[in-house]
């Protein structure tokens, strides 16, 4: 137990663990206080609190400047007035010094009613910026496939920082320059595209402003919808429809999933889709791959695939283990060369004449589309990707009234999906699902109860051991890549004893991911989310990936055995070594 | 005026190899590479008279720092240089003392007698210029270094004077 502390709050007493920061008590008193730069994750762990916007400053009795509430600790006797006009007067002058240099196009931002700054100058009533300057003049930074900076709207706030440095260890991002100039760049000014930038987007999901955004895809979309000469299809990832209400202020976690495929039908989509179709045949590989390594001896642990983000990085941190990743494509891969070959034939449609649409709650899965090795016919597997947000921003541009929708299926062929596959959008969910499959396989008896609990929750590293007839499989599981990067340590140093390991780049899986609706700091959301995910799978007949029988009929009519010669040429990919920089 | 702050760091292939030994030989010398990303990069200058990007990503490398996080100190600091300098570097101090002493005048006549930026080399390869932050010698206000020589209240008519002891020493030099 630590010490706690008495001070004095707006002239109420309160008591406190030593180590409380007068923003932290206030909140227990119903005070809030406005914050920019701070960031709070606490079910992650996940803290940024370099008070450098000085937004929430506050007077304390005997302190002649006034002091960020978010970084100041709570003392013994301390006087506290949160509300008074020379408070609010300091608060006030530091929001118009960041807008006095702050690029005024709100009207065409990324950001437009997203953005924390925007939203406090309203809520601070500021109705001129009463000083005027120099502007900064950096160009955007456009190199990547995923992510766009633009360092003219940075306000050093630093959470991106946090994000990629302390949370994601990458350090790709760091604090360039001083005084006016500086901004948050990377290592010698290289585009993105440069770097060893995992692409996660974590930096995106924190930062307050448009100063890192996500590239934008809208037009594309658009622009194959009305070309007569193509077959669209669209898939959506299982964490889409946790998410995606929450742009049009539904309840976080609120399901959708009949809502969503009503929606992309109304858009004109030739084929609406589900990439939880494509996550049970992700399973029939992975579970087949793990089976075999644990049969043949080796090489384990096995790690999962689907995160390209998690590739990524370990091409770059860890090219001495790329032997371990499972060969398995990603769920969004493994559908784009599904549709190209097995439906185009079936419809008898050319794979030049089809475009692929993936909607994710990802913006490395913008990047990992372009990689020149995921082709199996046409130009490539998947041809434009929407984050989950673009996705409501086509919605809301085409005029439809989402939450009034009514709720439809997903086409055949490629639509159908069980309870394992909807489970990948949280962390431990494609261990979960592959165990489901694994252990029917190998002991050749139904499982009673699909639901392995201990593979559940939001811990960063979680273990389990789940028995399988005579084997005992030891599954390791990190959401964030920092959590990663220990796992990884550890098998570096033949520390492991784990068969077979998930990682997700985010924190608490895709639900989290860079291109999910803002949560603007409130963790509650990503929680939410994941309790719509293991309703979802609760209430679906199938729950096994393996009893799916449009993947049955797949295998039947097209790939023949799992991890067998076709699905290896269409489900099945390499790694290459990255400099790290 | 920003637009060079966000330059792509200068790069530099060809350095030889024996100063990245030196280097290296140093870093692993130190006791613990914790904090010591200033002193190394202090030494990096001293080495290679500059800190073009190869450089910076060798120190990054064997200090197992982010290469952001190295280049993120270097661009803080004016001391360091990531472009390759002349023999000598003059550096003109702008800090309160000097530049109430009329120091913007004494680096103005800098620049015009060698026909310099900051970020140059003169034509004779002799020297480069840039304007410094305090270097702690107020009464001596406005303060000139040329390497590690400094010169007190420097007027901007004193700056043929200062520079042609160096133009002469390489005369000399060249004559031997």
């Amino acid at each position: 137990m630590s010490e706690m502390v008495k001070a004095t709050i707006n002239g109420k007493s309160i008591e406190v663990p030593q180590g409380t920061t007068i923003l932290d008590a206030a909140k227990t008193m119903s005070i809030d206080i406005p914050t920019l730069c701070h960031l709070n994750l606490h079910d992650f762990g996940i803290v940024n609190k370099v008070a450098s916007c000085r937004v929430c400053v506050v007077e304390v009795e005997n302190r002649p400047a006034l002091m960020p509430s978010c970084a100041t600790e709570i003392t013994e006797g301390m006087n506290v007035k949160t509300h008074t006009a020379r408070a609010v007067q300091g608060r006030r002058t530091a929001l118009e010094l960041l807008l006095s240099d702050h690029p005024q196009d709100c009207l065409s931002c990324a950001k437009n009613q997203n953005c924390d700054l925007q939203s406090l100058a309203g809520e601070m009533g500021i109705l001129d910026i009463r000083y005027e300057g120099e502007s900064l003049e950096y160009e955007k930074d456009i190199s990547s496939a995923s992510l766009v900076r633009d360092p003219n709207k940075c306000i050093m706030c630093r959470r991106c920082e946090t994000m990629c440095n302390e949370v994601q260890t990458c350090g790709i991002l760091s604090g360039v320059n001083r005084g006016f100039d500086s901004f948050v760049g990377t290592a010698f000014n290289l585009p993105l595209n440069e770097t060893s930038c995992t692409y996660c987007g974590q930096c995106l999901a924190v930062c307050p402003t448009a100063a890192i955004s996500e590239k934008n895809n809208i037009s594309e979309v658009w622009n194959s919808l009305l070309d007569p000469t193509k077959h669209v299809v669209v898939q959506v990832a299982p964490a889409i429809r946790v998410a995606i209400g929450e742009e049009f202020g539904m309840e976080p976690g609120t399901l959708v999933t009949g809502q969503l495929a009503a929606g992309l039908r109304t858009m004109g989509f030739d084929g609406v889709f589900d990439t939880d179709f494509a996550a049970d045949l992700t399973i029939m590989e992975e579970a087949s791959e793990l089976v075999h390594r644990i049969q043949s001896g080796g090489p384990l642990p096995m790690l999962t695939s689907c995160c390209p983000a998690w590739v990524r990085f370990i091409e770059a941190n860890y090219p001495d283990l790329l032997d371990i990743p499972s060969t398995c494509r990603s769920p969004q891969i493994m559908f784009g060369a599904i549709a190209k070959t097995y439906y185009a034939k079936k419809k008898n449609i050319k794979p030049e004449n089809m475009t692929v649409i993936s909607v994710m709650p990802c913006v490395a899965k913008k990047t990992e589309a372009e990689r020149p090795e995921l082709v199996s016919a046409g130009e490539s597997d998947v041809d434009f990707v929407l984050t989950t947000r673009e996705l409501a921003q086509m919605f809301k541009i085409a005029g439809i009234n989402f939450t009034e929708l009514p709720e439809e299926d997903f086409d055949d062929v490629l639509g159908a999906s069980t309870g394992a596959a909807v489970i990948f959008g949280a962390t431990g969910g494609v261990i979960e699902a592959a165990t489901r499959t694994a252990y029917e396989w190998i002991t050749g008896e139904e499982l009673e109860k699909v639901d392995f609990q201990q593979l559940r929750g939001m811990e960063g590293i979680r273990s389990a051991s789940v028995d399988i007839g005579d084997l005992t499989l030891n599954i390791g599981i990190a959401h964030g890549l920092g959590n990663a990067r220990k796992l990884l340590d550890d098998i570096r140093a033949g520390k492991s004893n784990f068969h077979a390991i998930e990682i997700m780049a985010c924190p608490g899986g895709c639900i989290g991911g860079g291109g999910q609706p803002y949560h603007h700091g409130d963790s509650e959301i990503i929680k939410k989310r994941a309790e719509a995910i293991y309703r979802e799978d609760a209430g679906k007949k199938i729950r096994s990936s393996h009893k799916n029988p449009q993947i049955v009929a797949l295998y039947d009519e097209y790939l023949g055995k799992p991890y067998g010669e076709k699905a290896h040429k269409l489900l099945h990919t390499t790694y290459k070594k990255r400099d790290k920089i | 005026m920003s637009a060079a702050k966000q330059e792509r760091t200068t790069s530099a292939t060809n350095l030889p190899q024996e100063k990245y030994d030196e280097l290296g030989a140093y870093i692993q010398s130190l006791e613990t590479k914790e904090g010591a990303l200033i002193h190394v990069l202090h030494r990096a200058q001293t080495v290679f008279t500059y800190l073009p990007l190869e450089v910076q990503l060798f120190i990054a490398r064997q200090m197992d720092l982010p290469a952001a996080e190295v280049f993120g100190v270097v661009s803080f600091y004016s001391y360091f240089t990531t472009k390759p300098v002349g023999k000598h570097t003059v550096s003109v101090c702008m800090g309160t003392a000097c530049f109430v002493r009329g120091s913007e005048e004494v680096y103005k006549a800098f620049k015009e007698e060698l026909g310099i930026q900051p970020g140059e080399i003169s034509p004779d390869g002799l020297f480069s210029i840039k304007d410094v932050r305090c270097i702690g010698a107020c009464g001596l206000a406005p303060v000139v270094t040329v390497g590690e020589k400094v010169y007190g209240h420097v007027k901007p008519e004193d700056v043929k004077t200062i520079l042609d002891e160096y133009r002469a020493d390489h005369v000399l030099e060249n004559l031997n």
